[in-house]
């Protein structure tokens, strides 16, 4: 139910925000996009994906704070790449490595691959189990310990904190 | 006094949405540049992730500095929020189709050492 409930405010604050028709004067505009957040919702329930990937928003805050960590983390790490790209003499280092995540969902399993990727200079190659393939730029910046915190930091904002 | 800095505000607004648009453009070139430097196809892609991260939210920033109203400026949140949860999908799904196809990454210092042909 609070999956529902939380897909169906998003859905609403989402066709009013896209539509502009906060006031509500125009009833036929209005019924339309009534019409078509219920037909979402229901279509939604029928495919049985109101579960927590398909409306993640009861956790919305926590990953809102993780966003704001990882905004800095792909800010510093673009200096890096921006720095290699424009240097007069090619000077990388890539390297192969594996990474052990402590996240045991799925969800963050998928956050926190999906945060190695949006990285740049890190992207995920493959995800086995609990190890992560990942490809770096530079060998030093995907170390042992490297991915650590973003990795407890993504368990935490979808698992909540606990033990791993 | 709040009227003086909302007016200063709305002076300094389009200066400052420009500077980031320009900024991004820049960092869109430069991530081109390393798209065609860089040796093999995973480190180019990581060229491209610059233009993917830094440059699209830049892009984005100053474009929503520049809105006229605040019903464009959610659009441009939910543009920035699509583009920021696929990105890193399709680059994924580049990486992963070329590593099950059996493409090896280049490992190892590149550059320098061989004397560098850049």
């Amino acid at each position: 139910m609070g999956y529902f409930l939380g897909l169906l405010v998003v859905l609403v604050a989402l066709w009013l925000g896209l539509s502009g028709e906060y006031t509500l004067t125009k009833p036929a505009i209005a019924s339309l996009g009534t019409v078509s957040i219920i037909l979402t919702t229901v279509l939604a329930y029928r495919f049985d994906i109101l579960d927590r990937e398909g409306s993640p928003y009861g956790r919305l805050p926590q990953l809102v704070a993780y966003w704001a960590w990882l905004i800095v983390e792909i800010f510093k790490a673009n200096w890096t790449v921006i720095k290699a790209c424009l240097r007069s003499n090619l000077d990388i280092n890539p390297a192969l490595v594996k990474v052990k995540t402590g996240c045991e969902s799925d969800l963050a399993r998928t956050v926190f691959a999906n945060s190695i990727t949006l990285t740049p200079g890190t992207v995920s190659v493959e995800v086995e189990g609990d190890k992560i393939l990942v490809h770096a730029l530079y060998e030093d910046t995907a170390g042992p310990g490297a991915f650590d915190e973003m990795d407890r930091r993504s368990r935490e904002a979808c698992d909540g904190k606990g033990p791993a | 006094m709040i009227e003086t800095l909302i007016g200063y505000w709305d002076a300094f607004r389009p200066a400052l949405g420009s500077a980031l648009l320009l900024v991004g453009a820049v960092l869109a070139v430069i991530g081109t540049v390393g798209v065609l430097r860089f040796p093999d196809f995973y480190t180019r892609l990581h060229a491209a992730s610059v233009t993917d991260t830094a440059s699209m939210t830049l892009a984005v920033v100053g474009m929503a500095l520049l809105a006229p109203n605040f019903a464009t400026v959610f659009k441009l949140i939910v543009v920035w929020l699509f583009l920021f949860l696929t990105g890193p999908t399709s680059s994924h799904a580049l990486a992963n189709a070329a590593h099950t196809a059996g493409l090896q990454p280049l490992i190892g210092r590149v550059g320098k050492e061989d004397g560098g042909d850049a």
